[in-house]
């Protein structure tokens, strides 16, 4: 058996660790310890992200990794938990289907992704080739966590941890998107958390809860 | 088979029937340090082993054979486990005899004979704990099935001792699936062992009990026996993680000596640390609602399938 050079086992290990940072947010039941959860989770994507760019001599990747750590670990986190704080909604949240039936159509999802994308990574030349799979995972978990959800913020942060496993294909695949799309999708979320915060307000003022639930009643009064 | 080799098999299960009690000593007084109160003495289970041996056994009347044949299945069950599981050395004769699955095997044994002796009796609690027992024990067993498939696939063996072999000897590479099994192995444990948070083993209140509960009926050696039993459980499943996990140390075959004498200090050390770091588990961690330990064997075997799942997809 052929031993990888040492950055490519560690960046399998931190793809590794991202895949079950992604099944512990499928299974988390509260909002503080999710949000704990996607600091992990972009810390890990920082951590692999500097590897390969270490590894790969890939200049312009510390660059993202450096990105990524700011906002994933620190301002988004920040920003959630100031919403949470404002919004005074600490409790457990419920869900459409229980945790162990959700996790096992997660681990469906897993080697349903595992099987698309073997023979995308047989062609690519890449190092990171093997760990497109789980990058796909993590965006398949995240969709699953988005839908099982009943509330705004466990939604939202769906949301930022599909980013993320994209993030993760796309260093994966083709070591990064070009600085300035990666610089785009940075403010894109940033712009979209602070947006959706102001949503979760109005939502709140509206219906008197953040489930949405009340969303999909069209009219009143029925 | 040689005689060196029958012998280091000898040294070893003797090892593990004299450091097992030890190894919940060790434990418990930990879990007295952690929670800031005064440790009982460390030797303390050999103490009531002696005791219960010496007290005249007393067993219900309407106990059948099968009551008073338990406690020698389970103990009988968990020797032979100590047998099969390297600890100190890989040439292990009986080893042959029994593979991975063998094991879980015997560990379900024990399971089946101690809860059919809990329900001969006919209390109400008995019963209970019986019933609990199955009900963690038949989540506990496929994820711990898994957790051996996954060492089986990086090493292409089920038997133990060559799983260990070709662990501790292969090229230093971090192995994903590993962690992963590893996390998975030390939920299965508490669980099977009846650690906190799915059994509390110092409770006193019969409605939160599983092991206990079962175990209630037994008086004197049958009790001695059973209590033995279990601190080799604890022991064997130790020694099954170390094994998988942590495989430095442990000796090649049989004929050299100075290893097998190195590698006992070297178990009993990474024995404290794991009793350490069981006890801080323990102590950091609520008991669950009955209801939840679904949830959290479920995770269990989640971890273990990924292990497989990612091990097939990384080749690490």
């Amino acid at each position: 058996m052929n031993v990888l050079p040492l950055y490519a086992q560690l960046i399998n290990l931190f793809a590794a660790i991202l895949l079950l940072l992604s099944f512990a947010m499928l299974a988390q039941r509260r909002v503080l310890s999710l949000i704990d959860l996607f600091a992990a989770q972009g810390l890990a994507l920082a951590a692999s992200t500097a590897i390969v760019a270490f590894g790969t001599g890939q200049h312009h990747l510390y660059w993202s990794a450096g990105l990524t750590l700011v906002l994933k670990v620190f301002l988004l986190p920040w920003i959630l938990y100031r919403l949470i704080r404002q919004l005074d909604v600490k409790w457990d949240f419920e869900r459409l289907i229980n945790v162990p039936t959700t996790m096992l159509i997660g681990i469906v999802l897993v080697v349903f992704s595992f099987n698309l994308a073997v023979p995308i990574s047989q062609l690519a030349s890449t190092v990171t080739r093997s760990t497109l799979g789980i990058a796909m995972a993590c965006v398949m978990l995240s969709f699953l966590m988005m839908i099982t959800r009943r509330k705004a913020i466990p939604q939202v942060i769906g949301f930022l941890s599909m980013e993320n496993g994209l993030f993760f294909a796309a260093t994966s695949a083709t070591y990064g998107m070009p600085m300035v799309v990666e610089l785009g999708i940075a403010l894109d979320v940033l712009v979209g958390v602070l947006i959706l915060g102001v949503f979760f307000f109005q939502i709140r003022e509206q219906f008197d809860s953040l489930d949405l639930k009340h969303l999909e009643k069209l009219k009143e009064g029925e | 088979m040689t005689a060196t080799a029958l012998l280091s098999q000898a040294v070893q299960l003797a090892l593990a029937l004299a450091l097992a009690p030890l190894l919940v000593g060790w434990v418990n007084q930990c879990r007295a340090w952690l929670s800031n109160r005064s440790a009982p003495p460390l030797l303390l289970p050999y103490r009531t082993i002696r005791k219960l041996f010496m007290k005249d056994a007393v067993v219900a009347s309407n106990a059948s054979p099968l009551f008073r044949l338990t406690p020698y299945v389970v103990f009988g069950a968990m020797c032979c486990a100590a047998a099969i599981v390297p600890s100190l050395a890989t040439d292990l004769p009986f080893a042959l005899a029994a593979d991975t699955i063998a094991l879980v095997g015997l560990f379900a044994l024990a399971r089946v004979f101690i809860a059919l002796a809990a329900m001969d009796i006919g209390t109400a609690f008995g019963s209970l704990g019986a019933r609990r027992e199955m009900f963690v024990g038949f989540l506990a067993e496929p994820a711990l099935l898994m957790v051996l498939f996954t060492a089986s696939l990086i090493s292409g063996s089920t038997s133990l001792p060559s799983i260990v072999d070709t662990l501790a000897h292969r090229e230093l590479a971090i192995y994903p699936s590993l962690a992963f099994a590893g996390v998975a192995f030390t939920m299965v444990s508490l669980a099977e062992n009846a650690r906190i948070p799915v059994d509390n083993p110092a409770t006193h209140l019969e409605l939160t009990m599983i092991h206990e509960a079962m175990v209630l009926e037994y008086s004197a050696r049958h009790l001695a026996l059973i209590e033995w039993a279990s601190a080799l459980k604890l022991f064997n499943y130790s020694c099954i993680g170390l094994a998988l996990f942590f495989p430095f140390g442990i000796a090649q075959g049989s004929e050299n000596w100075a290893a097998i004498a190195l590698a006992v200090p070297v178990l009993v050390g990474k024995l404290a640390l794991g009793g350490f770091l069981l006890a801080l588990i323990e102590t950091v961690s609520a008991k669950m609602r009955i209801f939840r330990a679904p949830e959290f064997l479920g995770t269990a075997f989640l971890l273990a399938v990924l292990a497989m799942l990612v091990h097939l997809l990384l080749g690490s």
